[in-house]
């Protein structure tokens, strides 16, 4: 069973998917630690400004562009750093402004842009315009950073998927070749279209207005000059996914749903002919016979043991109760094996600390970098 | 006249957000936002307080936004789908696409079916619609105002009297909650841009709209809990009403009796150990969840209300009946 090393093993890119509230910023930030412990120049690029972890790595004043962690930071904490570590928080709408400035032919043009009030709300605020920016700044990075490793975390958005066609869907979107042949009244293709659709550009006018349909009219003529410049760097961060340097981890909780979702982001995975490198499930509660054996009586032995009955009833409940959420993690990450074809789930222990600093992330890092059946010593050390 | 809720950044200083108000109820607003980061049971705590509305005898719909179908698994039901279904007497439920809500808004603006539907078959317009920033987010509101007027525009609408929505997660969250606002400024005449203030007025009114967050009692969401009342209160102009802290875990162990068990963690083997150890972890993570309880309850001005951690293999709809109990 590889490890989580032998994975990202020449790996350019590694991309941790996953839907919100499953760990995915810490896990990612765990990795970059990792990989650069062994010696290679690592960024990590985050969205979610999970502040207190920000914080822990240098992260506070950072903007949109990437900084380098302090390596005294790791010294404190015991993990030796033979590489680089650096971070970034992803400023979406700065990302498009640079894009904008990047793909504009002259300032003027630029400028329309960024000052059209259409673009001001598509950039910080249309669905899918975060993702993209993520994309477009691993990009960015991937080909002028100069780093041996990069790990994204990808938005927070409800649906994992989002991001995938992101790209695609903006593209799309910012051509707007079919609305910017139907604002030039005297345009020939609005007449070989035909009635049918001046009708449907009436009716839409009649509900949203005149003004917004105006101003729509106005972003798609000012971005008509960079409209293959977006199309052909969208092209290239599509091929860039799907490169063999490229791996995607699929991170989730342990529970019913975050493992289903689990599953269906890996089978569309699969169908984009994107490649998936692994899973890895947080937050999971080591079953009983890994760590203990078989029970024997009991609450019986524990109230000889501590000579208080009601003490030892409540242990055993306890320990029960943690044995029922066990099973339950089992059953569930036994089907997300079955459902991916994989073995190799790598299960990182529900710690009894929550994890939102430079230490957590350490403790987390020996989990992720391990082999299974270390793994299953820590935890029976720990639990 | 815009209305500001307390709390609102224009009239009222923050102080005035006096924490010692009485905790308004509820249950008696005509629409109850429940909000908060992805994974802390957002589902969970609005379909409990839709069980606990329905139970009280008010008829109730819980609404979900982005066509996930949590609160159909929390009922057991397969699918919901762009129907008010009922789940229980009382309570309905619906999960509200965006695309719909739009096939339907332009049917109340046309009025002719057929008309609509041309329209739909049209490529200029279905491009123009994906087009146009937070269109979708504004039908999509614009359907839960619908269901929320006593006086229904779908024809043969059932009243109720109370619309729980199931709001997308945080970053997306207040974003969502601002698109009326957004849209009204971006459509500056016509019939949507009245429309869009009607949304904002209603969502922003603090006598029938309540606000519940939910939170998990870890560092990070306890912060952002915070950071999202904040905007909620400056960016949106609504104030919230609670903040359910989920998933705290018993106290089931005492620091005393946790130095006992140390003795048998360390000496002990097999279940023995075992189970001394897993109380032990209970007992640390017990404390820790603790801490972040009063961390949450001093910085946020809601009324912070903790709901159990339920040790149960499955969140299903018991889980969520047994949630509806613990709701204050």
């Amino acid at each position: 069973m590889p490890t989580l090393g032998d994975v990202l093993d020449g790996k350019e890119i590694c991309i941790c998917a996953g839907s919100g509230g499953v760990g995915k910023t810490t896990t990612s930030a765990a990795i970059a630690t990792g990989m650069a412990a062994q010696g290679l120049k690592v960024c990590v690029l985050t969205i979610d400004p999970a502040k207190r972890l920000a914080d822990s790595l240098g992260l506070k004043e950072l903007g949109n562009e990437a900084r380098r962690v302090d390596p005294k930071l790791f010294e404190k904490q015991g993990v030796e750093m033979k590489g680089e570590l650096w971070a970034m928080m992803l400023d979406a709408k700065a990302t498009f402004d640079e894009l904008v400035a990047r793909q504009a032919p002259d300032e003027e043009a630029r400028d329309r842009v960024l000052e059209n009030r259409i673009y001001q709300q598509i950039s910080s605020a249309l669905a899918g315009s975060q993702e993209y920016m993520a994309m477009e700044k691993l990009f960015e990075l991937h080909t002028e950073g100069g780093f041996d490793l990069l790990v994204l975390d990808t938005p927070p958005t409800r649906n994992a998927l989002d991001f995938l066609d992101a790209p695609k869907r903006l593209t799309q979107f910012i051509e707007g070749r079919s609305l910017r042949m139907f604002m030039k009244p005297t345009g020939l293709a609005a007449k070989v279209a035909g009635r049918g659709a001046s009708v449907a550009l009436g009716i839409f006018k009649r509900i949203v207005g005149f003004d917004l349909l105006a101003d729509l009219a106005e972003f798609f003529n000012a971005f008509s000059g960079m409209v293959d410049g977006f199309q052909a760097r969208a092209k290239r961060v599509n091929k860039l996914l799907a490169d063999p340097g490229t791996c995607f981890l699929v991170v989730c909780g342990p529970q019913g749903e975050p493992v289903d979702e689990a599953v269906y982001f890996h089978r569309k995975l699969i169908e984009a002919k994107l490649p998936f490198g692994g899973v890895i499930v947080n937050k999971v509660h080591y079953p009983s016979e890994e760590l203990a054996g078989e029970p024997a009586d009991l609450p019986a032995t524990l109230t000889e043991k501590l000579g208080d009955e009601d003490l030892a009833q409540r242990v055993a409940a306890n320990f029960s109760d943690y044995q029922a959420l066990a099973e339950r993690d089992a059953r569930n990450i036994e089907r997300l094996a079955t459902e991916l074809r994989t073995r190799g789930v790598i299960r990182v222990p529900y710690l009894d600390e929550d994890v939102h600093d430079l230490a957590g992330l350490a403790e987390i890092n020996r989990y992720l970098f391990a082999t299974g059946e270390e793994r299953v010593a820590m935890a029976a050390g720990r639990a | 006249m815009r209305r500001y809720s307390y709390g609102g950044p224009l009239f009222l200083p923050a102080f005035e957000i006096a924490r010692n108000c009485p905790i308004p109820e509820l249950l008696d607003k005509r629409l109850v936002i429940v909000t908060g980061k992805g994974g802390v049971g957002k589902t969970t705590v609005a379909v409990a307080l839709g069980m606990r509305a329905a139970a009280e005898g008010k008829r109730t719909i819980v609404c979900e936004v982005s066509a996930q179908e949590n609160a159909s698994r929390m009922f057991d039901h397969t699918e919901v789908g762009f129907h008010e279904v009922e789940m229980e007497e009382n309570l309905w439920s619906i999960s509200i696409d965006p695309d719909e809500s739009m096939r339907e808004y332009v049917l109340l603006q046309l009025k002719v079916r057929a008309m609509r539907d041309m329209l739909f078959r049209s490529r200029i317009f279905n491009y123009l619609a994906a087009a146009t920033p937070g269109l979708k987010e504004l039908v999509t509101i614009g359907k839960i105002w619908e269901l929320a007027q006593l006086d229904r525009k779908v024809k043969k609408g059932r009243k109720y009297d109370l619309v729980i929505v199931d709001a997308p997660a945080t970053g997306h969250g207040v974003g969502f909650l601002q698109t009326p606002r957004t849209f009204a400024s971006i459509a500056r005449v016509g019939p949507i841009h009245s429309q869009a203030q009607t949304l904002d007025r209603f969502i922003t009114d603090h006598e029938h709209t309540g606000v519940a967050i939910v939170a998990l009692p870890e560092e990070m969401p306890v912060n952002e809990s915070a950071a999202l009342e904040t905007d909620l209160r400056d960016e949106v102009g609504v104030a919230v009403d609670r903040v359910y802290l989920n998933g705290l875990y018993p106290e089931r162990f005492s620091k005393p009796e946790a130095e006992r068990l140390a003795g048998l963690a360390e000496g002990e083997e097999g279940a023995v150990r075992a189970a001394a150890r897993a109380a032990l972890s209970e007992q640390g993570r017990a404390r820790s969840q603790r801490a972040q309880l009063a961390r949450l309850r001093r910085r946020v001005e809601a009324p912070v209300k903790s709901l159990p951690f339920l040790f149960e293999p499955d969140l299903g709809p018991e889980a969520a009946r047994q949630l509806s109990r613990k709701l204050s």
